[in-house]
């Protein structure tokens, strides 16, 4: 006998009406044409131009970080190139006063908060200077833990909360974070206490070599927001314009009190995982590559800025030579940086410094005195 | 002054720094409204409003991720778990963060959190909620870790964790929260981190332990003198850092000693101690230095418990052992 329907509710109708809810939002397609002209966010000339340069500028950071990489001149590195619509777009929506808790591929979006490129530098090498934000710099170092920026957010957007701040905490994680129960328990808690809070997932395919399909049944990470009854949005991550709109429009709702949203970013990473070993051509195609470099973020952008009269070769250029002497300028002062000491860690572990720590901390300075 | 059991000193230790300072926060799991299972955030809602004193959603994780965040902006966060054997589901945040917070940003950000949490045997609960789990806190450098075993010291102990700038781990022992009451002052007082308390003077043997095999340590203290030997009994109160001037101090005046810990031989710090007293007093020992542990199984379940924690008698025949070696 076949089951029979249930007639009040139909649960599986139900998931698809809401899969089929979550369409991807684009401003500016591949052609850079405006193809959803109601929701241009309208940026001025002279916004629309930075955050040109400001994408211009990481590609070369990125290009450069990893040929220092290979010359062994910086450390770790998480390739960034993909996935700069997705990074410094939704970064452009944001105020100083708002606090960005990043993952591991999210140094960008640091750097244009006010994070000196030397320290971004140091950070990648290994050296405890690099973390030292100054006063006021609303950033935490990149975390290596999936997830673990996503509890603190909430934790954060609470505090601001509380302390009655017009500001956001916004933090970042790839699809694989969507996975981890932190990804989870903090959009959940954000959205109990209404926290002011942005969760940014960078769908960009694949968590080093996992492909997006194996990480979970569910038809878009963005829907997951309905689990915790928060708004979510998915975006062309590729496309600036979107990606700001939908972050400004999430901003806005925070500030005003109406809680926390989770954004999935459509995007794509060019590179390797990180440039410790990861060959992407393990479990990816060229066919895959070219069609998502076709949707690159730069090329729409500077299709769009050119018919607009406000970019050329030029302008580029001019982009390229500053951000060439700034790295150049930066790896300088990274260099002179005086080498950290095991006896510098044991005297940061506590505010003061307990008896067995302060014994091996005189050994310490002993020898590195010698 | 009056006299309060365990479970009172701490709800006082807490309204004592709410009302000091406006940026402590309780929260976690039934704290709220309902006061905590064991009742330790009583009125502690009515008393200081739902903004600084309110309930989570049910996620360990979550709750460490809050009091993080919540401490990256200013806040003093004194999160509950529920008990210590759901600590699992929260050592990353214990054990990834908030004790590298101070390290990782160069010095520059700090995690001022005092997690308060009930473990501890003998009080017949399901599994998961009495293990003895302070050894795995104690492996992690950023982390201090407090075990009161009286009413006194908890309420000094809980204000110095709430006041200090690092994260601290303040156990709490379920067997003791109630089984006794003591003089405790109605007035703020405080008692430092990091050193241990002669809780007996004794000259022929130091027994070093903490929690709630104080008690059981001061009743073989006892039953040792009426055989004649004078037994000095050290409560470490802090596990981490451990107070290694005390302990030495101690067996050098003894020249024998014990440790004694609820937690199973592989576990807890007693190892640790037995290690330390080696490298700084061999010579004044003249007995090889013995613990008292529980065995190494997982805690076992209720109907066991008895015969699974150590107890006075067990104290009293490796203490014998050692007085006559």
């Amino acid at each position: 006998m076949a089951a029979k329907k249930n007639q009040q509710f139909d649960p599986v109708e139900t998931l698809h009406a809401i899969e089929e809810k979550f369409e991807m939002v684009q401003v500016l397609n591949e052609e850079g044409e405006i193809v959803n002209k109601d929701y241009d966010p309208n940026l001025s000339d002279e916004q629309l131009e930075e955050l040109m340069k400001r994408m211009v500028y990481t590609r070369i950071l990125d290009q450069r970080s990893i040929s220092l990489n290979r010359q062994g001149r910086l450390g770790f590195y998480a390739p960034t190139a993909g996935q700069e619509a997705s990074q410094l777009a939704s970064h452009f929506a944001l105020e100083k006063e708002d606090f960005i808790l990043p993952g591991y591929r999210d140094v960008p979006q640091l750097i244009w908060h006010g994070w000196p490129l030397h320290q971004a530098f140091l950070f990648s090498r290994g050296h405890f200077k690099g973390n030292q934000m100054a006063e006021g710099l609303n950033i935490l170092p990149p975390q290596i833990i999936i997830g673990a920026q996503f509890i603190q957010a909430a934790g954060v957007a609470l505090g601001m909360q509380k302390r009655k701040k017009e500001a956001v905490a916004v933090t970042y994680t790839g699809d694989g974070g969507s996975s981890q129960g932190d990804f989870y328990e903090g959009i959940n808690f954000a959205g109990a206490f209404r926290a002011p809070a942005i969760f940014i997932v960078q769908n960009n395919q694949f968590a080093i070599s996992t492909p997006r399909e194996l990480q979970t049944s569910a038809k878009t990470i963005a829907q997951k927001a309905v689990s915790a009854g928060i708004p979510g949005v998915l975006v062309d991550g590729m496309d600036p314009l979107a990606v700001y709109a939908v972050t400004r429009d999430a901003r806005e709702r925070a500030v005003k009190g109406e809680g926390p949203t989770l954004i999935e970013t459509m995007c794509y990473r060019y590179g390797p995982h990180t440039m410790a070993g990861d060959d992407p051509t393990r479990y990816r195609t060229s066919d895959i590559d070219s069609e998502w470099e076709k949707k690159d973020p730069l090329v729409r952008f500077r299709k769009y800025l050119e018919a607009k009269g406000l970019w050329n070769e030029e302008k580029e250029n001019e982009v390229i030579e500053k951000a060439k002497e700034e790295i150049k300028a930066a790896i300088k002062e990274a260099d002179g940086t005086p080498k950290q000491k095991v006896s510098d860690l044991l005297g940061i572990m506590y505010e003061e410094v307990p008896f067995n720590v302060q014994e091996q901390l005189d050994i310490y300075k002993a020898k590195e005195s010698k | 002054m009056a006299q309060m059991t365990m479970i009172q000193a701490i709800t006082d230790a807490l309204k004592t720094e709410m009302k000091n300072d406006e940026n402590v926060l309780v929260f976690g799991e039934d704290v709220g409204n309902n006061g905590g299972v064991f009742r330790a955030t009583e009125g502690l809602q009515k008393e200081f409003g739902e903004d600084r004193v309110f309930d989570t959603p049910l996620a360990e994780s979550g709750i460490g991720g809050l009091a993080i965040g919540l401490g990256l902006q200013g806040y003093r966060p004194v999160p509950e778990i529920q008990f210590f054997g759901f600590v699992f589901e929260v050592m990353d945040s214990i054990s990834g963060q908030m004790a590298r917070m101070r390290y990782r940003s160069g010095g520059t950000l700090t995690s001022p959190v005092t997690i308060r949490s009930p473990f501890g045997g003998g009080v017949h609960t399901p599994e998961m909620h009495a293990d003895s789990l302070e050894g795995l806190m104690t492996s992690q450098p950023g982390l201090k870790v407090v075990i009161p075993a009286t009413p006194y010291d908890a309420k000094g102990l809980l204000i110095s964790a709430i006041r200090d700038n690092d994260p601290v781990i303040f156990l709490e022992h379920m067997k003791l929260y109630r089984s006794f009451r003591q003089e405790v002052p109605e007035e703020e007082y405080t008692i430092p981190l990091g050193k241990a308390d002669v809780k007996r003077e004794g000259t022929d043997l130091s027994i070093i332990t903490y929690g709630a095999m104080v008690q059981e340590s001061m009743k073989a203290a006892e039953e040792l003198e009426k055989d004649g030997h004078s037994v000095e009994v050290v409560d470490l109160r802090t596990v981490q850092p451990l107070d290694i001037e005390a302990i030495i101090a101690s067996v050098e005046k003894t020249n024998r000693a014990i440790v004694v810990q609820e937690a199973q031989k592989q576990a807890g710090i007693a190892a640790n101690v037995v290690a330390e007293i080696n490298d700084r007093a061999i010579l004044s020992l003249e007995a090889p230095v013995l613990r008292v542990t529980a065995p190494d199984s997982v805690f076992p379940f209720s109907q066991a418990e008895q015969v699974w924690l150590p107890n006075a008698k067990d104290i009293v025949e490796t203490a014998k052992k050692v007085l006559n070696f």
